[in-house]
């Protein structure tokens, strides 16, 4: 796994993940939206070992550009043997409750603005008949909750979108991996009161270093989350909606 | 939850909030903070000296980048958060390792920098600050110092060994050293006596520290083992070994390290060693870094904590008295532990205006906090200090006294002056009392 596309790079996350791959002499391509922290990554991922860093500066609260960054990216790393999309924020679940602008605004970032990623990338991957597609979504798309169903069901979709896509592509010879993480200290979960289900994010992309690595399909991180993801789901709708979760 | 402590866990404070720095471009912005502040770390100061009760903090151990690295010459420029054990990664596998490094890996490079960290090269390599070749200050004035030996010099030498007290260091640039592979080639020597520490030859060696027991009495007085290397020429080869680390996951029980415990440990570990000299090569962790193989032993002290001690007296003829004179109270107090760690410091120069080693004999030592007994026992060996001109390390204090830290540190007016109004400690508030 040499050539990597990194979407989302600044994210905390992310950029933890490609210190891994830095490590191991990769080439990276990094695609997030300030100029400034993408050039302090660049400097320090070289440090670490990578081969080579490039960046492309992209938002992904619009739709487009999208093209012109993967074909940026296969240039200049001269191909691409996976990708890792982990951009997105955390959207104010009363706000967007009030405003279906800001609803759709959010939706875009941590969900169309994905797949149409993922329609570009699987094209791609499907062609060249190998490679790794790894996505962040997360626990919360796993069932819809009053506190938080804009982010969830946004995230939701995309799961659902990485298992067909999965399943088109695994006779293909692509291997598709869906991340679930729970509860991550970043700057995106700053504001909230941390409780001891909190983990760091380098904890997480160790996971994520690994899972790429290994082939795996779907992974909760850290492990426990599995297993509480499963009671979630596994309580009935009549129960689950009048809970305060 | 993170937990803002230092590493003898006394005393605990409370600070009224802690910024957390993620970027350079988002340094807190100081006018907006009423009380005072002070960077940290990774906490591994013993005592006070990385804490600010009941004022504020700034977590800098997320200012983690490496800004570039010179593989030819031997140069690396990286954020202050940036921590020793991540360093030796990147730089070991291209031949450099860290020119100066305390008994411990995990303290970032500010820390470094604030305390003017040495280790078991003094005699042949100086402080960490004599290697640093720039940083950047940033100042509650709003304005960034590039200091250097050249620029900035006053803030320069102000903030090496300045306790993080002048300002933020946000990144900084020092030299390396060169070495052929990860290893050392080392001499473990047994001693009988403390007498004989003074004998025995580091000449030749880069690296040098002894162990001794503090509880041994009567001809065991201080007996020890005199460790001493280099790094490995170019015709060691040898597999290197996998890092592993042991946790130590709860606070010990009172009962686990008292006078008895150690007294059977030290008299064990002084005779892990049957011939009197032994030679072998080493991966270089075990050998600058044998604590750091139990991550968080500091709570083997458990809830109570420890006090940590260094001192160092001056060559002035009556050295190896007063270490026979300090190590034979300690004995005889009994409120030792197993850590107790003697070296000489030699002549070369840190730039720091409140550096602390000097030519002589240094001494560091770890105590189970016992309340008044531990404190008489230090003002004890504060008046010995003090009565032979030398100096208490204040990365390690918990408890010196405004009068002896002021004998210690006669130019600390002089430094003062460079002490960012907008900044202060637990420490500096207490010996300055």
């Amino acid at each position: 796994m040499k050539k990597i596309l990194v979407i989302g790079a600044t994210s905390a996350i992310a950029n933890e993940t490609a210190k891994l791959f830095a490590k191991d002499g990769a080439e990276l391509f990094l695609v997030g939206r300030s100029g400034d922290k993408l050039q302090a990554i660049e400097a320090d991922l070289k440090v670490r070992g990578a081969v080579r860093v490039a960046s492309h500066k992209l938002d992904f609260t619009q739709l487009t550009g999208y093209e012109e960054m993967i074909e940026a990216s296969i240039n200049t790393l001269g191909g691409m043997d996976a990708v890792l999309i982990a951009h997105g924020t955390l959207p104010d679940q009363k706000a967007c409750e009030e405003s279906p602008e800001k609803m759709l605004e959010e939706y875009t970032v941590n969900c169309t603005s994905f797949l149409k990623l993922l329609t570009l990338l699987g094209n791609y991957f499907e062609k060249q008949g190998k490679g790794t597609i790894a996505v962040i979504t997360s626990v919360a798309g796993d069932r819809g909750r009053q506190s938080n169903y804009v982010y969830g069901s946004a995230k939701g979709a995309v799961s659902l979108f990485l298992q067909g896509l999965r399943n088109r592509l695994a006779p293909k010879g692509v291997h598709v991996l869906t991340i679930k993480p729970g509860f991550v200290d970043t700057p995106m979960t700053g504001h909230l009161p941390k409780n001891p289900l909190f983990v760091s994010a380098q904890k997480i992309a160790k996971g994520i270093y690994s899972a790429m690595k290994s082939g795996k399909d779907v992974v909760y991180l850290p492990g426990f989350w599995k297993l509480i993801m499963g009671i979630i789901k596994a309580v009935p709708e009549r129960i689950f909606k009048g809970l305060k979760l | 939850m993170k937990k803002y402590e230092s590493w003898g866990r006394y005393p605990r404070v409370e600070h009224s909030r802690v910024e957390r720095v993620l970027w350079r471009d988002g340094l807190p912005h100081l006018s907006n903070i009423a009380e005072t502040v002070l960077p940290y770390g990774y906490g591994r100061s013993y005592g006070d000296s990385c804490l600010n009760e009941a004022a504020a903090l700034i977590d800098m151990s997320q200012l983690n980048r490496f800004l570039a690295f010179d593989a030819e010459r031997g140069v690396l420029k990286c954020e202050a958060g940036v921590r020793f054990d991540e360093i030796l990664k990147v730089i070991v596998p291209h031949g450099w390792f860290l020119p100066v490094t305390p008994g411990t890996k995990f303290v970032s490079v500010g820390g470094a920098i604030a305390n003017d960290v040495h280790g078991k090269n003094h005699h042949s390599a100086g402080t960490f600050g004599c290697h640093v070749r720039q940083f950047e200050l940033v100042r509650s004035d709003g304005k960034s110092y590039i200091c250097s030996p050249t620029e900035n010099t006053d803030l320069f030498k102000a903030t090496i060994g300045g306790l993080g007290l002048t300002g933020i260091v946000t990144w900084a640039e020092f030299s390396l050293k060169k070495i052929h592979n990860p290893f050392i080639e080392m001499e473990n020597i047994k001693f009988s006596h403390v007498d004989d520490f003074f004998e025995i030859s580091d000449e030749g060696f880069e690296s040098v520290v002894s162990w001794i027991d503090c509880t041994a009495t009567g001809k065991n007085l201080g007996r020890g083992h005199f460790t001493r290397g280099n790094h490995a020429g170019l015709h060691i080869t040898k597999e290197t070994p996998g890092e592993m680390m042991l946790p130590f996951p709860i606070d010990a029980p009172q009962f686990l390290l008292n006078n008895f415990t150690v007294k059977a440990f030290n008299s064990l570990y002084y005779h892990r060693q049957i011939p009197q000299k032994k030679s072998a090569v080493v991966h270089y962790n075990p050998f600058y870094y044998p604590l750091d193989m139990i991550d968080g032993w500091n709570k083997m002290y458990g809830k109570r904590g420890f006090l940590q001690y260094q001192y160092v007296i001056p060559f002035n003829g009556n050295e190896k008295a007063v270490t026979r004179d300090i190590v034979g109270r300690i004995a005889k107090a009994g409120t030792a532990s197993f850590l107790a760690v003697l070296k000489k410091f030699g002549d070369i120069q840190s730039p720091g205006i409140m550096s602390f080693p000097r030519p002589g004999v240094t001494l560091a030592l770890d105590f189970s906090f016992g309340g008044n007994k531990t404190l008489k026992l230090l003002k004890e060996l504060d008046e010995i200090i003090m009565e032979n001109n030398g100096a208490v390390y204040p990365a390690k204090d918990a408890r010196m006294s405004p009068e002896s830290f002021k004998k210690y540190f006669p130019q600390w007016e002089y430094f003062s002056q460079f002490i960012d109004p907008k900044f202060s400690s637990s420490f500096w508030r207490r010996v300055t009392a």
